[in-house]
């Protein structure tokens, strides 16, 4: 494999990731309820996903049991702000310190293990195109799961009564629920479903992507699916490309080593971070349009009362 | 119906003043209960760990002492992100702030190394509230001009600090004589705070934060400058209305939250850790949210939570060793705690329905 076919077939591998992520957190996202726990929610389920593969050598219980544990966090999240009404922000954050102190409790006997990372799929004949066979067809049958999980997630938002129900309690939890919707049912399964994708996120990261186990592995990479959200403008196919664009950034620091660059390590480490920071500008400087595609309650906490 | 089920609460007529001072209270609780379980679940000693937690921190002077090296930056760091809290304003970044901070500090005894001057402290203190202001009004600047959110621009700008911190302490800043240890020279004794007793760690820069509470106490309740403050964050409509700027909010908060930070960070380097290094945060800034959440944002509450939390650290430091508890359980601690506050918090302002107002609501 040449180096820029790595390079791309990498890009689309560390993608995966925050594709997984930042899908869960847009249904939930569109249904109003920020969660910004993406990170410990990651965290807890790459640490099950990992010690469930390791113990039973089944990449697929891993995963099951990585969405289990995902959803198991967001419930946590969503009975304190959806239940009980809690300030979204703080609880995510809130959830988040939890899931992190959970996975290191839960990762502490598994700390440098490895797992078998499941072998790619080789795509009879397209698999050997130049560029294109390495880089699109002999991906992880987890990768192309990610991307079309995409499809399934933008498609069900925009063209189905599902996805209509769901930015429509998003919009107006009010008017959602005087038309007779059950605006607290619907934000919970939006909510569970962002957790069961940040778990699929985690077990990925830790099971795939680098099959090991290491305390504060997810280092950052939940709270940059949060931003992706806010790049993609609420949109999926935006979404998509702004993973694969990050995904190419956090691969950055790989290349700078293999080619023993004079620039230092840690700009390249810090680079995603630096680059979120000014996409995220240039992104919002645009009130109007942030208005217009952000789901309106966002972030709004909604108490079942006819009116405010 | 689920509906019914899930909609349980309804507006109290009037805000209840009890559940404001018992919210924390019932926090600390049922945090203490799930803890429980879930020590008994990983098979720890739950007697031992307990009075490791809660009462081992009171047992000697030298532990009190360090409680209170503790509240100093808790204190300090939460009531500054309060303010901005207060007015909606989510610096959340206070971590890489206090990292900057204590660089910023820190370049004084790096460059000036046998100098003994009387204004190296004076200069570190300066030079660590700018530079938190500094990393902070980077996040004022891109919120106010590019509209940029602060929860995700103040965060990510916390992990650049770190790589800015490892980059120093690998690179130019690295002892020529710490046999390769990712930290500074050790500082001259002009650049560190007196210890207030002999052999403890406590030292004079517990007054920073104390003078600091004031401060904002005063800038809070008895000015009207902390009010604009608020309505500016709460209210951004209203409040350009009535002639106050939601802008204004933005940079005011975060430019306390980088200065109460940045001097944390300083009061690290040239306290208890007397060098910059990797772990200079302590992780103050995060736990820095929950202190002023845990106090209701208020300042007097706040000084409370601060000193629980203090407690807290020193409990788990001791039960790392008699119980062998991981450090990561207070983490565990700490978020349940905050969960169930602003769980809990909601009661102060909300009841469950009474059975009669359920089935009306069932019915409609």
């Amino acid at each position: 494999m040449s180096t820029l076919e790595f390079f791309l077939a990498g890009t689309f591998s560390a993608a995966t990731i925050f594709l997984f992520a930042a899908l869960g957190e847009l249904v939930a996202e569109k249904s109003g309820v920020l969660n910004l726990s993406v990170e410990g929610m990651m965290a807890v389920a790459a640490a099950v996903g990992f010690a469930v593969t390791f113990e039973t050598g089944n990449h697929v219980l891993g995963f099951v049991a990585a969405g289990i544990a995902g959803i198991f966090v967001s419930l946590v999240f969503a009975t304190a702000t959806i239940s009980f009404l809690a300030n979204q922000v703080a609880t995510g954050l809130a959830v988040g310190i939890l899931g992190l102190g959970l996975s290191a409790i839960i990762g502490r006997d598994y700390e440098s293990m490895t797992v078998t990372p499941t072998p790619g799929i080789y795509i009879p004949v397209v698999s050997e195109l130049p560029l294109i066979g390495p880089v699109l067809f002999q991906q992880n049958l987890v990768v192309y799961l990610a991307f079309l999980t995409a499809v399934v997630v933008g498609f069900t938002l925009t063209h189905t009564r599902i996805g209509l129900a769901i930015r429509a309690v998003g919009e107006n939890p009010h008017a959602a629920q005087a038309q007779g919707l059950p605006v607290f049912t619907i934000r919970y399964v939006s909510v569970a479903f962002g957790g069961m994708m940040a778990g699929f996120a985690g077990a990925y990261a830790s099971t795939i992507y680098t099959p090991l186990w290491a305390d504060g592995m997810i280092a950052g990479r939940g709270w940059i699916a949060v931003a992706l959200v806010v790049f993609g403008t609420w949109k999926t196919g935006r979404i998509v490309f702004g993973a694969l664009l990050f995904g190419m950034v956090s691969l950055g620091e790989l290349i700078a080593q293999t080619m023993g660059s004079v620039i230092p390590t840690q700009l390249f480490s810090s680079l995603p971070y630096i680059v979120t920071i000014i996409v995220l500008a240039i992104i919002s400087t645009d009130r109007a349009r942030m208005r217009l595609h952000s789901p309106f309650s966002l972030g709004e906490t909604f108490d079942g009362s006819e009116r405010r | 119906m689920v509906i019914t089920v899930l909609s349980m609460l309804e507006r109290r007529p009037q805000p209840s003043r009890a559940m404001l001072i018992l919210a924390p209270l019932i926090a600390v609780v049922l945090s203490v209960l799930v803890s429980s379980v879930l020590l008994l679940i990983l098979k720890k000693p739950l007697g031992t760990t307990l009075y490791a937690f809660f009462i081992e921190p009171f047992e000697s002077f030298y532990s009190i002492s360090e409680i209170f090296l503790k509240f100093g930056p808790l204190l300090l760091i939460a009531q500054a992100l309060a303010v901005g809290f207060r007015a909606k304003v989510w610096n959340i970044g206070a971590e890489g702030q206090m990292i900057i901070g204590a660089i910023a500090a820190s370049a004084v005894p790096v460059y000036f190394v046998d100098n003994s001057s009387f204004w190296l402290l004076p200069a570190m203190m300066v030079l660590g509230a700018l530079g938190g202001m500094f990393w902070a009004g980077i996040a004022a600047f891109l919120k106010t001009r590019f509209n940029a959110n602060e929860i995700l621009v103040t965060l990510m700008l916390s992990s650049v600090a770190l790589q800015l911190l490892y980059f120093l302490l690998l690179g130019p800043w690295k002892d020529p004589m710490g046999f390769n240890f990712p930290q500074t020279v050790m500082f001259q004794d002009a650049a560190l705070f007196e210890p207030l007793f002999s052999g403890v760690r406590l030292n004079s820069s517990i007054f920073i934060p104390l003078l600091f509470t004031v401060g904002i106490w005063l800038l809070m309740e008895k000015t009207f400058g902390g009010f604009k403050l608020v309505v500016g964050g709460l209210a951004p409509q209203a409040a350009a209305y009535a002639g106050f700027s939601a802008k204004r909010s933005v940079w005011i908060s975060l430019l306390i939250a980088g200065f109460a930070a940045g001097l944390a960070g300083m009061s690290e380097v040239a306290g208890p850790i007397g060098q910059l290094q990797r772990s200079v945060t302590s992780g103050y800034g995060y736990a820095g949210i929950i202190v002023a959440y845990l106090g209701g944002l208020n300042p007097i509450g706040i000084v409370f939570a601060a000193f629980f939390l203090s407690v807290l650290h020193i409990g788990g430091d001791i039960a790392l060793v008699t119980a062998s508890l991981p450090i990561s359980a207070v983490h565990v601690f700490q978020g349940l705690l905050l969960i169930f506050y602003l769980s809990v918090h909601t009661f102060v302002n909300y009841r469950f329905k009474s059975p009669r107002t359920a089935e009306q609501s069932h019915r409609t």
